[in-house]
Parts: C-alpha cells; structure tokens; sequence
C-alpha cells in the first residue's frame, strides 16, 4: 500500500505526485503507527483479561495445598557407636528445633543426641537407687515434656526435660537439661516395693497425678503444691486415692488432664474408666471388636481424646461423652486402619488434632482425627522401630535396627477434607456429630471447627428470605412498570427504582441494623398484620375504585393506578403500626417477643432473618426488576395486540402471552437476584448477630459465607489453614454467582433471538 | 345483594383486582425507596439543630424524685405489660400504654453513661429554663447544666450574669490555641517525625549496603541533630502554648445540683438552646454542618467531623478512576475492534459481564491475598529491605484499596465502552477508511470520540460503585482512624502506602463497633446521607454527562 498506481498518461488532469520521498515516507510512519497501535491494544486487552481471570487462578492457587496429601522425605541413616551399648530404647523424644534428640534407655540412661548426625551430645544417669531398674514408662500429654519412670522397686520418678536456647558467638546453641520438679528422689507407690509394671503422670495447674500399676494392683497419688505467701517457699502435699482394685491385669494407664479419668486398660481388648472425683469405677469399655487385641494407646493433643491403636493395624478414636442425663460414657468416635500388623506406636503432634502411628512391619501413618484423614501410609522401617515426633510435627526419628534414622514431613494442612467441611463432624466433648464454625480459640489445644456447612446453609437462609420478598414484589412490579404503565409514569418510575441498585449496601445494612431491628421488634404484631392487610387493603381499594362513578374514575387515565394506591398503602401501613401495640395488649401479653420465646419456644433474636429478609430484598429488588422488566417490555407488540384483537382482556394476555414469553428473561431475573443476595457481604454483616447457627427460624440469626470472610479474613494468618479455608469460602462464592450468571445471560441471549426472529 | 355478588365474580374474573396487586408492587417499591432515604435524611440532618433541653422532676413510683435534664431524643408508646416486664415498678391498671423516652443526659462523668430511658408520665413539672446551658467537650460528651463563674488560673474573674459572655469570649481564644496547638502537632512535629523516620531508614539502608562508612555516620548524625534541635524548639512552643491552652476553666452546676469544674481547654462550644431564637438556631445548625463535613473526628469518631473520611473516600475513587480507565477502555477496543469476533471472544464478553456480578468481597480476598501479600511483599523485598521487619507496601494501604476497586469495576467500564462502541454506525468507520486513513487513526479520531460518552457513564458508575463499596475495602485498607491524611507536605506528599479512612466503613465501624452507639447514632445517619448524596450525585452526573455528549455527536449519529 506504499506506493500508488500512477495515473494512467491519458489523463488531463494535472498530475500529483504521490510518491515523492515525503509523502512515502509519511505513508510508510503512518503504517507503522498503525501496526504499533495494533499491537499495543491487542497485548494492552488481553493482559488486563488476563488480570481479571487471575482471580480465578489466584483463589484456586491458594485453596489447592489444602487438599494434597502428606509427603516424607527420608534421610540418611547413622549407626553412632554409643548406640550399641545404649541398652533398648524406652522413649524417644525430639525438641522445639529439630536438633536436639532424647533417648531413655533401658540401662537408665539419659542420652541426647544430634538429630542431624546421631552424635552424642550430652549423657545423664538417672538417679535412681543402686541395682533399680526402670519398669515402666509414661508421658503426660503432648508437648508437656513430663515423664513418669515406673521402677521395679515400687517407686515413680517423675523428670521434665528442658533445652535452652543460647547464642554463644552468635551461634545457635541448644543445650538439653533434665529436671526433677518433684525431688530427685522417687516417690513410692507400692508400699511392698512390687515393679511398678505401668506408669502415668499428668499435672493439671498445681496439681500433679501420677498412677502406677503393679500387677494387677493401682495406685494413684495426687501431689498438690502450695506457695507459703510469707516465705515464698512452695511445699508439696501428697494425698494418696484409693480406688477401687481390679481382677484382670492391668496393661496400660492413662490420666485425663483434666483430672476427671483414670484410664486402666486390663485384659485384651477393655478399659476400665475410673471418676476420679468420685473415686469410683465409671464403666468398663470393649475397645476393640473380636479377634483383635489393643497394642497401644496414647491420648491426642488435650488429652481429651484416646487413640486405640490394634493387633491389626487398626486405630480407633474413643473420648467420654456426656449423655443427657449427665452421666458420662466412653465413646467411639472414629476409625482409621494403618495397615494389617499391630499398631505398636501412636505419636500425637503437639499443635495440631493429628497422629502418627507406626506398625510392627516398620510402616508409618500420617492421620488427622478431625478430618478423618489418612494423609500418608510409607514404610519407615524393616520390622519393630521406635520414633519420635518433633513438636512442629515436621521431622520424625526413627530408632530401629538400622540405626537411627531421620525424616522429614510436609504436612502442612491436614485438618481439611471433604467431610470435615461439608459432613456433620463429632468433634472433641461433643455429644454428637454436628455441624460447626469455630475457627480460632484462646486456648492452644483448641480443636478448629471448621464446617463450612452452616456457613453455606445460613447464605441460603439469608438468600431465600430476601428472595422470599424481592422476587414477587419486583416481578409484579416489572410486569405492572412494562406492561399496564403510562409511558409517561413508566420514564419517572424506572429510574427511581433503578436509584436502588446504586445505594451503597453499607447504607442498607446501617439502616437495618440500626434502624429496622429494634423497629421490629417493638412492631412485630404490626408487621405481620401489615402483611395481612396490605393486599387486602389494595383489593378493597381497587373494588371501591371500581364503584365510583364514571366520572371520577375516566378523570384518572389508564396506567396511573400505582399513584392512587400510595395513599392506600401509605394508610394501611400507618393502620397496622398503631395497631401493633394493641394486638399486642390482646392477643400476646403486651410482648409478642417473650409470647414467642415462652409460649412457642421460639427463640428471638434482634437483629435476625425477617430483618435480613426486608433489608436484602430491599437491595435485591431493583436488580430482578430491571431485568423483568426489559424482558417483559420487549416483547413483541404484535402479540400482545392480536391476543387483545381476539378478545383476551389485559390480564388474560399477560398471564397467556406476555408471561410464556417472557417467563426465560424472568428466570434469569431471579438467578441473577440470587447471585446478588448470595454474595451481599455489608447487609447481613450488620443486620445479623452473626452466629454460625443452622436453624431456619426467621426470628434467628445466621452468618453467611461472605459475611464470614469479612469478619475473620483480616485476623487470620497468612498461609495458615484457616486462611485457605477463607480463601474457599470465597471461592465457592464466586463460582456460585459466575454460574449463576452465567447460565442467566445464556438464557437472556437465546431470548433476545428468539424475540428477533418474531 | 345478588346483583353486587354477580359484580364483584365478574371484576374478580375481569383480572382487573391482579392489575391493581401489580401497581401495588409498584407503589410499595417507590414508598421503600423514598421511606428509606427520607428517614436517613431526616435523621441525619436533624442531629445538627440545637434541640430544647428540658428539665423535670423524675418521680419512680416508690423512690426519690431527682431532677434530670437533658435533650429527649426518642419517644415511643409502650405497652404497659413490657414496661413491666422490664423490671420497671409500674401499676399495672391504667392506659394500655406508656410513653418511654430516651434522654441524653450526658455529663458522662457524672452519671456513667450519655443516655437515659425515662417512663414519661412519671416527668413532673417539665420546664425549659433559659439559662440552662450545653457544652460540648472534647472529652466525655455533653455537659448539661448552669454556669456559675468563670476562673482564670484557678482566680475568679466573672460570676453570675457576666459569666456567659465571658465563656464565649474564653471559648473563642481556647478555639484559636486550639487551631495553632494542632497545626504544630500535625504539620510541625509531623513533618520531623516523617523526616526523623526516612532518616533512619535512610542509616538503615547504607548499613545493609554496607556503605555506612564514617563520613556517611557523621552526614547522618549532622542531620539528625538538626531535626532535633528544631523538634526541642517546637516543643518548648507547645509546652507553652498548652500551658495557655489550660488556663481558664469555669465552674458548672447540674441539673441535680452537683457542682464540678471544667477546663476550658476541653470545651469545644457552650450554647444555651432554650434561649436561642430560630435564627440563632439556625446559624448554630450551619456551623455545626459546616464542622461535620470539615472537621476531624472526636471522641472514638462518635463526635465532631468526619473530613479525613470524605477525603480517603475522594482520594483512593481518584487513584481508582485513573487506574481503571485505560486499561478498561483499552480492553473493550481490543475486544470489540481488533479480535477476531468469534466463540471465544462471545465467551471472554460473558465473562466479563459476569464478574460485575461477583460478590465484591471476593475481590476483597484477591486483593489481599494476591495484591498485599504477593505483590505488596516482594515490593517489600525488592525496594525496602531497610524497613524490614515493618512492611511498606505490604500491608494493607490506600494504593492496594485503589487497585482492589480498579478491579472490581473494570467489568463496569469495559461492558459501558463496548457498548459504545457497538453503537457507532459501520458507516462512519467505512467513509474514515475510505478516505485512506488507517485503522488506528480511525479508532483515534472518530471512533473514540464518538464512544466518549459511554466511556465517561461506565467511568461514572465505576467511581459510584467504587465510593460506595465497603466490604473488599476492610480487608485492604481501611481503618477506623488514620493520624494523618494520605495526601500531605511530607515527602513523597501522596503516600500510597498509608491506610485511609473511608465514608461506607465509618459507617460501619461506627454504627458497629463503636462503645458508644446511640451516642454515635446520628452521626450515622449524618454520614449515610452524605454518602447517599455524594453517589446520588455521582449517579445524575452520568446521566447528565451522557446526555450531553450524546446531543454533541447527534448529528454524527445518522
């Protein structure tokens, strides 16, 4: 296109040049330009549709890791030489920083050892009596770091260890110490001096319980301390229980922290449940089925629940349960199977409701109890091993034949699965399985609850009110506004309905909380007889109307009755306001709020769903109606003319034609009001008490996934579990609304060329 | 009879009652509409007139009468049965009703709280005085009651009649030191303190750098002494100045006869309501207009002005609309003029639209889980490795809030230009080319001109929908209360990093979570009415805006 055809020689006209050198290169910059302009708006466009979609890939990025799995990575084994005249291992324990490890020997000897290379560190010998040896092992809950030594002399030891962080030329140091809060001397529980077989401990305030067993003899102490306020000094008080003996032998104890059980497990498969308040025996517990027989058992972070581990790779959750009538009972919460070998170890970790358990084979499973969740089952091992779980749950140290081995862990968000945020969850100290939203605590052992089920169903109820409002109001109106309106009224009408749309929700969620909820519920008998008598009041109007003489009712034209009804309603409204009080008087006590409470047994919140209901509809309405209304507008006049030649009155011809027509523009109406109540975020924020409830009572209130997000996005922390589960939160709302609207602008488009090709 | 039953079958199956239902619906819309706005306007705007206070004797059945005073803010009718039911001692024969009025007492420190329910047939001997007097506080509330004297430096210098006239004249001056003590703190002290804080980032950065060699040191510490050399002056200046600031105070005597002192630096105006004629009153609703909208917030914002808030909300719709419009417009003409018109691009246009409709708290997430945390962090990283562990751009802020809103409109603005677009005749575009100019020169002269008009609607409901919308902003980044404005003398003058106040969450925070609601109440109102204004506005304006462009480019359009 640079260059021009020359004009043909015949021509007359005087000739122009247009190809001098200027002109071509104008044209060639102008080209350029163009093809510049091109290019800039093509990647200019397509990155901003990019920027948008990002939101998509965005939340998705971030939801994902919630759902995979587990993943370990094993390192080297080292066989240090203090391992081989180490004697059999009793425990294993790994502190705060993976460096530093503990090992109890059977030789009663306290070893720590370097996590990364097995070397030895620092060696404590217990203090325990000449030619005593320790008989039994037990640990208070996880992340105490309190142990209980059962020694074959009768005695207890109890010992904390501890490691101190220091920075001796700027260099991270960890040095492990052990302590005896109790007194380095043991504490004697089997007065004749019999092996104590088994061993527990558990410190609960000041208080300190430790059990042991012989036998088939149980002894527990209780041993409190008291500050002396004058002297400062603290001295301890030892109280022995006594509590009732059992027949069959006793193969492990538990203490509840809380100090409410004493866990025995005799026998092969049953646990005898003492109260320790009452000192006596709550029940006696089958803990596995036939065939099988318990291995090991070990308490979950809190202590409240009890992991069961089987001869056949089985583990099972059990808690005590409160019934109704106040007694208590041990329950069996859920199952998970490892494997088919005997369970023989169960590491709780020490932040999260997860475990790890190992097998007789060498295998080692990652679970989490809340979520019912198998994260991982890899073996570790060949054959019996003991390990270690550090207390971030990130490195386990496996000490088997081998030698001593070290893996590491990613398991950074476990407590998600499909059931744990949609299926009723039996949570820890419930009665039952339930729904609940309960993100963060104040205590660490807290469990997070973290059901987005009432989250959803309080949307839908906060969506379904609304719509229970909007949808007749603004479809009536839309059919009124197109269809029988005086153009003239129609141009004034629209745009003020249409103001709606444009109202900040804040505006509208202030107005109802502050306004509209404590209105209602000094109204509640008005409003309900409002809603009676309005259409009532309109009838009644209209057939009036319709009495009056000729003259009068040809004086107002067709298509103004919406204007002679605001004296209507506004009457009616003011009517059943001054009623309220007295409907109140005569027909609920003087208070309809505590007749529903007491009479019904309804309970009533302020700020609840009628409010939701009224304020949200409120904001919905002018989205359904501006749509209906195109919808109903622009259908072809030729139909509705020949079905009003044949004779159909205007009704008629709504309902059979209008409507049919119209009814796919109407649906999508609606679906697109739904998106809109669905995502309201300010509204129910203020007008609603927020509590995470599943009840669809209208006088209660709900927490909606959006208002949630508002609420708890800010305080949660980045990366964390809850923040993802936030981040679906807001996910599924925006999947939600874009199908939504997705499938109603679908709708809208096979509409519109339908009404082309009328 | 018969004949009228037959009447009303035949006007039932006429459809015409069903007709009147749907007008009905019509006219409930319209009263919602107009009910909602009128009561937010009545409300809000009524908080500013100087209301009568009343003083009466308070009679409980069973107790002690006590004087009270106060401004009766709400009265309702009660049944009789719920008043009982509260706990209150009322005879239960009588009327079906009792009226219950609420009472701003205030002299918070006094009774405890603001606000006092009050049956009011147990109001005895209710009377206005003229002299009864209300101050308004920086601190604590009102103070209702009557003056007794005025004292300097704790000296008496004015009793009785002459008393009024000098507090008016105290008041003025206290206002003036006021005025100067603020200036000093905000913009003297401010700009120090910034200069103090860019220093040690400054010293920051050269250590991590590595250049913090003596000479540098001693650069750093010439500066440093400098500033401080000025702060201790201007401190010794405020010192003074607030010793002034505090000199006065008057002697005041409630309604119940309790007698206390207030400092005169705590009293921001005293006026006597009963004694004000309308025109006084008047200029009185004026002035306390004019200090809403121009003033800063007091009293955990439930008092004074709401200025900064108006100002982030102007502010970050600015930064948004400067953002949004060329990247909206560019990607509606890439859409609408240079892709291939296809399936894909129908099925980019649907999306679009459809983001409009997602909930805005989902770009609330996205901004800050992508913008703050992603984007904001390695600007961090990158550019202020001296400010660590302190995040700049990291944290919520007003660029993050702007970027968030330019988001969430963009729908707004790419659907309204694209319509636009569409709209222009083929024609037009044909005759350009055919005069030999190339595509980018017709997009230029003819075709964007002619599209103006939408583009500047969708940027107008873009900025309406943008200054109204709350729930993305709280997550990144508004606050209750910012201490200095995001636009000031300090360098770099705009601070994009700051977090800001904003209308819609004022609201909120103050309606919500504020100790003191009912206190906070109208002020409320007050707000939602100006936001209400400023988008009704917005709203007109694109219509108006619209309309005019369009009668411009008219001829064009046949």
């Amino acid at each position: 296109m640079n260059d021009i055809e020359p004009m043909t020689a015949n021509s007359d006209v005087q000739r122009l040049d247009f190809n001098t050198p200027a002109l071509q290169r104008k044209r060639r910059i102008r080209a350029l330009k163009d093809h510049l302009a091109r290019w800039y708006v093509s990647i200019g466009g397509l990155a901003v549709l990019g920027a948008i979609t990002l939101i998509f890939f965005y939340l998705a990025q971030v939801v994902v890791p919630m759902f995979q799995g587990a993943e370990i990575e094993a390192r080297d084994a080292h066989k240090p030489a203090w391992l081989a005249e180490a004697g059999a291992p009793l425990l294993l324990a790994v502190e705060e920083q993976n460096q530093v490890a503990m090992r109890v020997g059977a030789d009663g000897q306290v070893r720590f050892f370097a996590v990364k290379d097995g070397a030895l560190l620092k060696s404590f010998a217990l203090p325990l009596p000449e030619g005593v040896r320790i008989a039994s092992i037990g640990e208070d809950v996880p992340g105490s770091r309190r142990l209980a030594l059962g020694l074959d002399n009768g005695q207890l030891l109890v010992l904390e260890h501890n490691y101190k962080v220091s920075y001796p030329d700027n260099k991270k140091t960890i040095t492990p110490e052990l302590s005896y809060p109790y007194g380095e001397t043991a504490l004697t529980l089997d007065e004749q001096g019999r092996p104590l077989l088994h061993a527990a401990v558990s410190r609960n305030g000041d208080t300190l319980l430790v059990a042991g067993a012989t036998d088939t003899e149980l002894h527990a102490l209780r041993i409190s301390a008291t500050q002396n306020l004058l002297t400062g000094e603290t001295s301890l008080e030892q109280q022995r229980l006594n509590l009732p003996q059992l027949a069959a032998p006793i193969r492990e104890l538990k203490v509840d922290p809380r100090h409410l059980w004493l866990y025995a497990f005799s026998g092969t498969a049953s646990v005898d449940v003492f109260d320790l308040r009452r000192k006596q025996l709550n029940g006696r517990y089958k803990l596995v089925g036939d065939g099988r027989e318990v291995t090991t058992i070990s308490p979950l972070l809190g202590g409240i629940s009890l992991m069961v581990g089987d001869s056949k790779g089985g583990i099972g959750q059990w808690f005590m349960v409160r019934g109704a009538d106040g007694s208590s009972e041990l329950k069996p919460v859920r199952q998970f199977s490892l494997g088919d070998a005997p369970v023989t170890q169960i590491l709780p970790e020490e932040r999260r409701k997860g475990f790890l358990a190992l097998d007789a084979k060498g295998r080692l499973g990652i679970f989490h109890s809340t979520a019912h969740r198998t994260l991982l089952v890899e073996p570790v091992a060949d054959g019996q091993a003991l390990a270690a779980l550090s207390p971030r749950a990130t490195r386990v140290v496996v000490e088997s034949a081998a030698g001593l081995q070290r893996f590491v862990i990613d398991n950074p968000h476990p407590e998600i699965s499909w059931s744990a945020l949609w299926s009723k969850v039996w949570y820890e100290s419930y009665a039952g399985p339930d729904y609940v939203w309960q993100s963060t605590s104040a205590n660490t052992d807290f469990e997070p609850k973290l059901s987005l089920a009432p989250l959803a169903f309080g949307t839908l109820k906060a969506a379904f009110y609304a719509m229970l409002l909007a949808a007749p109001l603004a479809i009536c109106a839309a059919f009124y506004t197109a269809y029988f309106m005086a153009p003239s009224l129609r141009r004034k009408v629209k745009p003020v309905i249409e103001l709606m749309e444009a109202l900040p929700t804040v505006i509208l969620g202030f107005f109802a909380g502050l306004f509209l909820a404590p209105f209602l519920e000094n109204h509640l008998p008005g409003i309900f007889s409002l809603l009676l008598l309005m259409p009532l009041g309109i009838l009644f109007a209209a057939w009036s109307w319709s009495r009056l003489p000729e003259r009068i009712r040809l004086s107002v034209p067709d298509g103004w009755e919406a204007l002679l009804l605001i004296p209507v309603i506004l009457l009616v409204g003011a009517g059943s306001l001054a009623m309220s009080g007295h409907l109140e008087n005569w027909f609920f006590g003087g208070d309809m709020r505590l007749w529903l409470s007491n009479d019904l047994g309804i309970p009533f919140d302020q700020r609840n769903a009628l409010v939701i209901g009224l304020a949200m509809g409120f904001a919905v309405i002018p989205n359904i109606y501006s749509i209906a209304e195109d919808a109903v507008f622009s259908v072809p006049k030729s139909l509705t003319l020949g079905s009003l030649a044949l004779g159909a009155t205007p009704w008629q011809t709504l309902t059979r034609v209008v409507l049919l027509t119209a009814s796919p523009g109407i649906f999508s109406a609606l679906m697109i009001g739904m998106g809109r109540a669905v995502g309201e975020t300010m509204i129910v924020l203020m007008a609603t008490g927020n509590t995470p409830i599943m009840e669809a009572n209208i006088f209660e209130g709900m927490r909606t996934l959006a208002a949630n997000v508002a609420v708890e996005m800010p305080e949660s922390e980045v990366g964390s579990t809850h923040y993802r589960v936030l981040f679906l939160a807001a996910m599924v709302l925006l999947m939600f609304t874009f199908v939504m609207n997705t499938a109603a602008e679908l709708i809208r488009t096979r509409l519109r060329k339908k009404y082309a090709s009328l | 009879m018969n004949v009228k039953q037959q009447n009303l079958k035949t006007w039932f199956k006429s459809g015409t009652p069903w007709v009147w239902m749907n007008a009905g619906a019509v006219a409930i819309a319209i009263l919602m509409t107009l009910g909602l706005l009128s009561v937010i306007a009545v409300r809000g705007l009524a908080h500013f007139w100087p209301a009568d206070v009343i003083v009466a004797d308070y009679q409980v059945p069973g107790s002690e009468a006590r004087v009270i005073a106060g401004e009766v803010v709400e009265a309702e009718e009660v049944p009789r049965a719920r008043l009982a039911a509260s706990g209150l001692p009322v005879d239960v024969e009588g009327g079906e009703f009792m009226t219950r009025e609420l009472l701003k007492v205030g002299n918070r420190e006094v009774y405890g709280a603001d606000f006092s329910w009050v049956v009011g047939e147990w109001l005895r001997d209710t009377r206005r005085p003229a002299e009864l007097m209300v101050v308004e506080r920086r601190e604590w509330g009102n103070f209702y009651g009557y003056l007794l004297n005025v004292k300097e430096q704790g000296q008496l210098v004015a009793e009785g009649e002459a008393a009024w006239a000098a507090l008016q004249q105290r008041i003025e001056r206290v206002d003036e030191l006021h005025e100067q003590i603020a200036e000093l703190e905000k913009v003297d002290i401010g700009r120090i303190n910034h200069g103090l804080e860019r220093l040690r980032l400054k010293t920051r950065k050269l250590e991590l750098e590595g250049r913090l060699d003596a000479a540098a040191q001693a650069d750093l510490d010439a500066e440093r002494a400098e500033w401080d050399a000025q702060y201790q002056a201007l401190e010794s200046q405020l010192v003074s100045l607030n010793q002034q600031f505090s000199r006065d105070s008057i002697g005041v005597r409630t309604a119940d006869g309790r007698e206390l002192e207030i400092n005169l630096g705590k009293v921001v105006r005293a006026y006597q309501p009963n004694a004000m004629s309308t025109a006084d009153k008047l200029g009185f609703y004026f002035a306390k207009l004019w200090e809403f909208v121009s003033d800063e917030p007091r009293e955990a914002n439930t008092e004074g002005g709401i200025f900064p808030a108006i100002f982030g909300t102007v502010l970050m719709t600015i930064i948004m609309a400067v953002i949004v419009t060329p990247f909206g417009v560019i990607a509606a003409v890439y859409l609408r003029e240079y892709a291939k018109q296809g399936a894909l691009t129908r099925v980019i246009r649907i999306a679009v639209n459809n983001l409009a409709g997602v909930p805005s708290i989902v770009y609330g997430v996205f901004g800050l889980g992508f913008f703050v945390y992603v984007l904001g962090g390695s600007l961090d990283r990158l550019f202020y490795p001296e400010a660590a562990p302190a995040p700049v751009f990291g944290t919520p802020g007003l660029m993050w809030a702007s970027l968030t809103l330019a988001i969430l409109t963009l729908p707004v603005v790419i659907v309204a230009t694209e319509e636009g677009l569409a709209r222009i005749p083929r024609m037009i575009r044909e005759g350009s080319l055919a005069l030999g100019a190339t595509k980018s020169e017709t997009l230029w002269k003819v075709v964007l001109p002619m599209a103006s008009p939408a583009m500047m609607t969708g940027l107008i409901l873009a900025v309406a929908r943008a200054a109204g919308e709350v729930a993305p902003l709280m997550l990144v980044g508004v606050v209750k209360l910012a201490p200095t404005l995001p636009l000031n003398g300090n360098y770099p003058y705009l601070h994009l990093d700051q977090k800001i106040m904003h209308l819609g969450f004022h609201i909120y925070d103050v309606g919500f979570q504020s100790p003191n609601v009912e206190a906070a109440r109208p002020l409320v109102y007050a707000t939602a009415l100006l936001l209400v204004l400023v988008i009704a506005i917005l709203n007109f304006s694109a219509v108006v805006i619209r309309n005019h462009l369009r009668e411009k480019y008219k001829a064009l359009d046949h």
